[in-house]
């Protein structure tokens, strides 16, 4: 070890390593992974969630987690975005793609993509 | 891509309840699930609530699991980790707060017992894998060095330890940045530091879990006291009792070597420092700084009269600083976070954190890192669950032997080293063993003393006949045969061997029957006048009854009381509802040997 730099270049390299203990998870993706969730197609989708954040170097504020049955098993794959002091966001129908795209414009964006939430799926 | 981390308590005390199979079983699962590419499993030190372990945390929900078994794993598995659904049944809920024990998501940080405590010394234990330096560093391990190496003067170090108020966690809570200043100013070519990670304290063991948590703090610490001493090799003294600590130390300083962060021209600088390991045998006495230093020399653990302080005389002759393994671990955190975030934590004369040891008669026995200043209350009541079987709180002991006691009068005194002074008790090491009312507050000191005079090593007389004849004057009064006199007696000896003694053993060894002296005397004196034992602990004070209302009569006692105390008694009146009339027992017959106890149905004997 000869210098800050390489200290500094294992600690970022560790740093997406132990985010999932450290994160301060104020933004939380929730993948429902029933039964019914996991038959539809809900594993991609965490996972795409999972290296998606990773990759954009949010892991420190935001935790990608599971849950169980929500109840409207019709449009699993369902993901809820839950972010302080704002409305959650309930998006079903996903897929990987679709989780890009989420990440894109809504967890680095802001602005939720309403075309893939609950609302413009007409229940 | 890992999404979900599942970390298993490694520390001794979730090892001896199964830590390891659950590990082992967590592995075969996590593969016959297919789930060994998502989730990783890893061990750390502890968590602090040893008395619900094996403890088992998943993250990102920081879900906690406790008292898991192997037999556990595979519904987490299937559950928890495939389905996201949380195992109601083994979630840690005990919190005493009714709105998070409902919440779906039991999280760590959302209960009692983590909630109050503020972890500085102990904040990487439980949190990271203590056998991988790299995840030291990502949580700033070394960074401290390097700043230290890079960025500031040994005085700088000096000073900044000093300004933080630091004062050794081990016993004495003598300042630190004085102690280094002391070495410092010692002109020599070589010089030394050492870790005293002799904890001998009965019911303390927060160095243990520093060591077998967060090994790399202490190695980094003692570099950056050696930067600030001049010194360029370090010792560390541990029990051979701690082979857990000891394999993750081994590992610790290895990697460290590999990575250069030991050995010479750290980060490039002209700075070398090399650690060393010595195991202990497990003498109380080479807690004593003195006698520790003999013992690493290889010789018999004893201490000898200071001055001259190890500053200036220590290891073979040389300038040395010891600090205790806690004391070490705030350190680094003084360095990057600086001299006033340190100092504003805690009280006018003790700052930042203190390490507890909680035991005894408490619900959440476990290790508790609270702000100096926090009230006896808070520690028990709140974070520790407060008293099982709803006893009542008679007095916690501070100190280990060393120390006194607190009792339930003065439980809103804020903890610090100046308050426990005046309460005649020590901070000593931070154990805190809670007592309730069936503790026979003499028979507890008799305990210390039989451990003090075990311990003694023999080379002062006031320690080695002084705590002797101070054990056998307890022992009469136990046993009943006291006189009021004594009491006197025991004071008297007691101040002797605090002022006579040579080393800190001797000279603290009193301690905690001048505290039961100063607020239990009424239970001396019950013990002494009416030969009555008022917790019911002094077996040859307990005199066995019968309760004549619940007495059927049957006799069962008397058949099975191999003394032949019990008789039935004629001539009395044989009550309603009762067929026989009651026995009683001969007290000069009574062996107290509780036979009458056990075999009686109906609870009416009982002792007094």
């Amino acid at each position: 070890m000869k210098s800050l730099e390489e200290l500094m270049a294992i600690k970022n390299k560790m740093a997406d390593r132990v985010a999932v203990r450290t994160s301060s998870g104020n933004t939380r993706i929730v993948v429902g992974m029933a039964t019914c969730g996991i038959a539809a197609g809900a594993r991609p989708v965490l996972n795409a969630f999972v290296e998606g954040i990773s990759e954009a170097g949010l892991a420190d504020d935001v935790i990608v987690t599971q849950t169980g049955c929500i109840g409207i098993c019709q449009y699993e794959p369902v993901v809820e975005v839950f972010e302080k002091d704002k409305e959650k966001t309930t998006y079903v129908k996903m897929t990987a793609e679709k989780a890009k795209e989420v990440i894109e414009k809504h967890i680095k964006g802001g602005t939720p993509v309403a075309e893939y939430t609950i609302g413009a799926a007409q229940l | 891509m890992i999404r979900s981390h599942v970390l298993v308590c490694g520390g001794t005390g979730c090892t001896s309840s199964g830590s390891r199979q659950i590990r082992e079983r967590l592995a075969e699962e996590l593969k016959a699930q297919g789930l060994e590419n998502e989730v990783k499993i890893v061990q750390t030190g502890c968590f602090g609530l040893c008395e619900h372990g094996p403890i088992m945390i998943i993250y990102p929900e920081g879900t906690f699991y406790s008292r898991v078994t192997p037999d556990d794993v595979h519904e987490i598995v299937s559950e928890h980790l495939l389905k996201g659904r949380i195992v109601e049944r083994l979630a840690y809920t005990d919190t005493g707060d009714e709105e998070v024990k409902k919440a779906a998501d039991v999280s760590l940080s959302d209960t009692v017992f983590y909630k109050k405590q503020n972890r500085v010394a102990l904040r990487n234990c439980g949190v990271i894998n203590p056998e991988d330096i790299d995840e030291y560093i990502a949580m700033d391990g070394y960074f401290a060095l390097n700043k230290v190496l890079t960025e500031m003067t040994p005085d700088d170090v000096i000073n900044t330890i000093s300004a933080s108020g630091l004062r050794g966690r081990g016993g004495g809570g003598f300042p630190t940045g004085r102690k280094w200043s002391f070495a410092k100013a010692s002109v020599s070519d070589k010089k030394y530091v050492v870790c005293n990670a002799d904890e001998g304290d009965p019911g303390a063991f927060m160095d243990r879990s520093v060591l077998e948590g967060d090994p790399h703090v202490v190695l980094e610490a003692m570099a950056i006291a050696g930067y600030a001493i001049g010194a360029d090799e370090g010792w560390i003294y541990v029990r051979a009792e701690y082979p857990i600590a000891v394999k993750r130390l081994n590992i610790a300083i290895e990697q460290a070597h590999e990575y250069g962060l030991l050995g010479k021209n750290i980060f490039g600088t002209d700075f070398s420092f090399d650690i060393h390991l010595r195991l202990g045998a497990g003498a109380f006495v080479c807690g004593e700084e003195t006698a520790l230093l003999t013992s690493v020399e290889g010789n018999r653990g004893e201490p000898r009269p200071r001055p001259p302080f190890p500053a200036v005389k220590g290891l073979w002759g040389q300038p040395t600083i010891v600090n205790n393994v806690e004391t070490w671990a705030n350190i680094p955190q003084i360095i990057l976070k600086g001299a006033d975030w340190f100092a504003s934590m805690g009280t006018e004369g003790s700052k930042g954190t203190k390490v507890f040891a909680l035991t005894g008669k408490i619900k959440n026995t476990g290790l508790v890192e609270v702000p100096m200043g926090t009230t006896l209350r808070e520690i028990i009541e709140e974070i520790g669950g407060g008293i099982p079987n709803g006893k009542k709180f008679k007095a916690a002991q501070t100190g280990g032997p060393s120390g006194g006691c607190i009792p339930a009068s003065l439980i809103d005194t804020p903890i610090d080293y100046d308050n426990l002074t005046k309460m005649g008790c020590m901070m000593g090491s931070g154990g805190l063993i809670v007592m309730d009312e069936d503790t026979c507050m003499v028979d507890m000191a008799k305990f210390f003393l039989e451990f003090t005079v075990d311990e003694s090593c023999g080379k002062c007389s006031p320690c080695r006949i002084g705590t002797m004849r101070l054990l056998e004057i307890l022992n009469k009064i136990t046993e009943g045969k006291g006189e009021l006199e004594d009491l006197d007696k025991l004071e008297e000896l007691a101040n002797y061997i605090k002022a006579a003694s040579l080393c800190a053993l001797g000279q603290t060894a009193p301690n905690p029957v001048l505290s039961t002296l100063r607020f239990f005397r009424d239970e001396y004196i019950a013990h002494i006048v009416d030969k009555k034992c008022p917790a019911g602990v002094c077996k040859s004070l307990l005199q066995y009854t019968v309760d004549t209302d619940k007495c059927k009569g049957c006799k069962l006692c008397m058949r099975n009381c191999p003394a032949g105390a019990i008789s039935v008694n004629p001539g009395q009146e044989v009550k309603e509802g009762q067929k026989l009339p009651y026995v009683v027992i001969d007290t000069s017959k009574c062996v107290k040997c509780g036979a009458c106890i056990d075999n009686c149905k109906f609870g009416a004997i009982y002792k007094k």
